[in-house]
């Protein structure tokens, strides 16, 4: 029973950070039709600012707890900044080019971005215990939780709902809505494509920054920090169906459990079990298990 | 391209020519590097055969590990050094495997090819990360080769050894895989990328030239594996499997371009001299380099290296 509890919250904490990187990755896939490698470097650039922050406010006398504001500052601070740099300067160029070359073109931005993370904060590992001290330990059915790692389940379900209403009740998701349906219609239709863009993929940049904030006093931020994460986003929004919201729910779910069960039972398994779940559901339906069939433009 | 001779056969036996002959008096450092380029260009090569089809696989490092984690198995558990024999052992794995994954594999384009592939590097790389007996993420080393039978005590004769093995492996991939791109079946891989239903329609089957097309990349990519851990004499999953590897080995096929099966060669010494250099002079920035680089090919030099030769020597050369 203790360990059936310990997996389930377990995995539902790494599915919550896995959902709110992995949003940010389909959205701008859904929209923009580009699978951005550097969304992990815009992880680890979001746990390097916020563990840096913390440190910082820290040090000048503030609570524990006031530390934690930091986080969001951090997310958007980088989403902003870096997000809107390489859209104006890297991907308007290159909507043209075929969708693979531009996966490319993500990685050599994933390759200089990491590298910009060591030039920026040096080798050094960094800590940010701080949030997570504040917030302290919870019994859940007899075993000791730290609440900060509850706590992301709720962020997981605030981002989850907020993205849900933004698209399905706003006039900025009917916008939305209309860009991924058709491009060019809706641009003779006197829609900003280019601001729809520029905008989503800022939005997207902050959730994977936001992810990549809210682990990090978790860990300890070091270099090489967002190589892994961008992998298992890739296996969540695959499993999901690229570019679908819903979709990345349920892949991180079910990656998130996986993950684990395989950590508690056969801890020899904990990657396979990702990435073979991942080739599973493309070998059987490649377009993920939440999207909708499109009939394969040849 | 039709008025012009072709080159490529007289070009690369004139390379091979100057490469062995350079062979004698190349410092050992550089013999180093020209091996681990080879190795690499010979994964590369692979992947510009599926390139002109229009596929990019991000998960070849699959082919490359397995072909690497053959070389060193056979090496730790049977003894076996012998380059005649593991070699080729590695190419059979990754060419029965990528025979089988064809299948599979064959049916998808794009993001899902791309994708697809990249998966199955997971898998192994999942696999190879929590494998004990193979040193998780460690590895484990590769014993000294031995080539008919001779092994060299020292290590440099063991690099000028393998260094002449290489080039000759090396000259007949490029000839055959240049053999095939002249044949019918090669000749479909741009038809294939314009139009598909074009082809089926003249008879051919997409699956069937996609699906050996795979099985050629697979093989070509753990022959590369397998000189790589040899070169190396050590294999680890990080290196050798992870996806960055994969991605890596995309940046080169890139880098060099489509042009010729001479550009894989030159394109990977490029790469290798870049990362080198770039390594020695800025240690932390050294992706930065290789990823601005990337990005400067993708904007101004979309036919790679080779294009770029290719308009100095209006076409001819066929350097390697």
């Amino acid at each position: 029973m203790d360990l059936l509890i310990t997996i389930l919250l377990d995995g539902l904490e790494f599915s919550s950070y896995l959902f709110i990187v992995a949003v940010g990755l389909t959205l701008i896939f859904g929209v923009m039709k580009i699978l951005n490698v550097a969304h992990g470097s815009f992880y680890a650039w979001g746990a390097y600012a916020a563990a840096y922050l913390i440190g910082v406010v820290s040090n000048h006398g503030f609570t524990d707890l006031a530390t934690m504001a930091m986080i969001p500052v951090a997310a958007i601070g980088v989403g902003v900044v870096l997000g809107a740099i390489i859209e104006r300067t890297l991907l308007r160029h290159m909507y043209h080019l075929d969708e693979v070359i531009i996966v490319l073109a993500t990685f050599a931005t994933f390759l200089i971005l990491e590298d910009t993370i060591l030039l920026v904060f040096g080798v050094d590992p960094y800590f940010a215990y701080q949030p997570m001290a504040a917030l302290g330990n919870v019994e859940i059915g007899g075993i000791g939780r730290l609440v900060y790692g509850l706590s992301m389940i709720l962020l997981a379900l605030a981002v989850a709902v907020s993205l849900w209403f933004a698209l399905n009740r706003t006039r900025w998701g009917r916008l939305l809505k209309a860009v991924i349906h058709d491009r060019e219609m809706a641009s003779y239709l006197g829609i900003n494509v280019s601001r729809v863009y520029i905008v989503t993929f800022v939005i997207g940049a902050m959730l994977g920054a936001l992810g990549g904030a809210y682990v990090a006093p978790t860990v300890s931020v070091a270099p090489g920090f967002g190589v892994e994460v961008i992998v298992l986003s890739f296996a969540v929004v695959v499993i999901g169906g690229m570019g679908s919201i819903p979709g990345a729910l349920i892949g991180a779910m079910v990656v998130g459990m996986a993950r684990a069960i395989a950590v508690h039972q056969f801890p020899e398994l904990e990657l396979f079990v990702v990435y073979a779940v991942m080739a599973v559901v493309l070998v059987f339906r490649p377009e993920g298990l939440f999207a909708p069939a499109k009939a394969r433009k040849i | 391209m039709t008025a012009s001779r072709d080159w490529t056969i007289p070009g690369l036996t004139i390379g091979l020519v100057v490469m062995l002959v350079a062979g004698v008096v190349l410092p050992d450092w550089l013999l180093n590097i020209l091996n681990i380029s080879f190795s690499r260009a010979l994964a590369v090569l692979g992947l510009m055969v599926l390139w002109r089809t229009g596929l990019i696989s991000f998960g070849h490092a699959f082919y490359y590990g397995l072909g690497a984690y053959t070389v060193a198995i056979l090496g730790k558990e049977l003894g076996v050094s012998e380059i005649l024999v593991t070699v080729p052992a590695a190419m059979l794995v990754a060419s029965t495997v990528g025979f089988f994954l064809g299948f599979i594999i064959r049916r998808y384009r794009d993001i899902f090819f791309a994708m697809l592939s990249l998966a199955f590097s997971m898998v192994l790389y999942g696999i190879l990360v929590k494998t004990e007996a193979l040193g998780s993420t460690d590895g484990f080393s590769v014993p000294t080769p031995s080539f008919l039978g001779f092994g060299a005590e020292e290590a440099a004769d063991n690099k000028i050894v393998l260094y002449f093995v290489l080039c000759g492996i090396g000259y007949g991939a490029a000839l055959l895989v240049h053999r095939y791109l002249q044949s019918t079946l090669g000749n479909l891989s741009t038809a294939i990328r314009d139009n598909e239903i074009r082809v089926e329609y003249l008879g051919y089957s997409v699956a069937h030239a996609i699906h050996v097309k795979y099985v050629m990349s697979a093989a070509l990519a753990g022959l590369g594996g397998a000189i790589l851990a040899i070169s190396l004499s050590q294999v680890d999953p990080d290196s050798m499997v992870n996806w960055t590897i994969s991605g890596e080995l995309v940046f080169v096929t890139i880098l060099s371009g489509p042009g010729s099966v001479a550009a894989p060669f030159i394109g990977s010494v490029v790469f290798e001299l870049i990362r080198t250099y770039a390594f020695e002079w800025l240690p932390h920035a050294w992706q930065l380099i290789v990823g601005a680089t990337l990005l400067a090919i993708i904007f101004f030099l979309p036919g790679g290296v080779w294009s770029l030769l290719a308009r100095i020597f209006g076409r001819k050369e066929g350097e390697r």
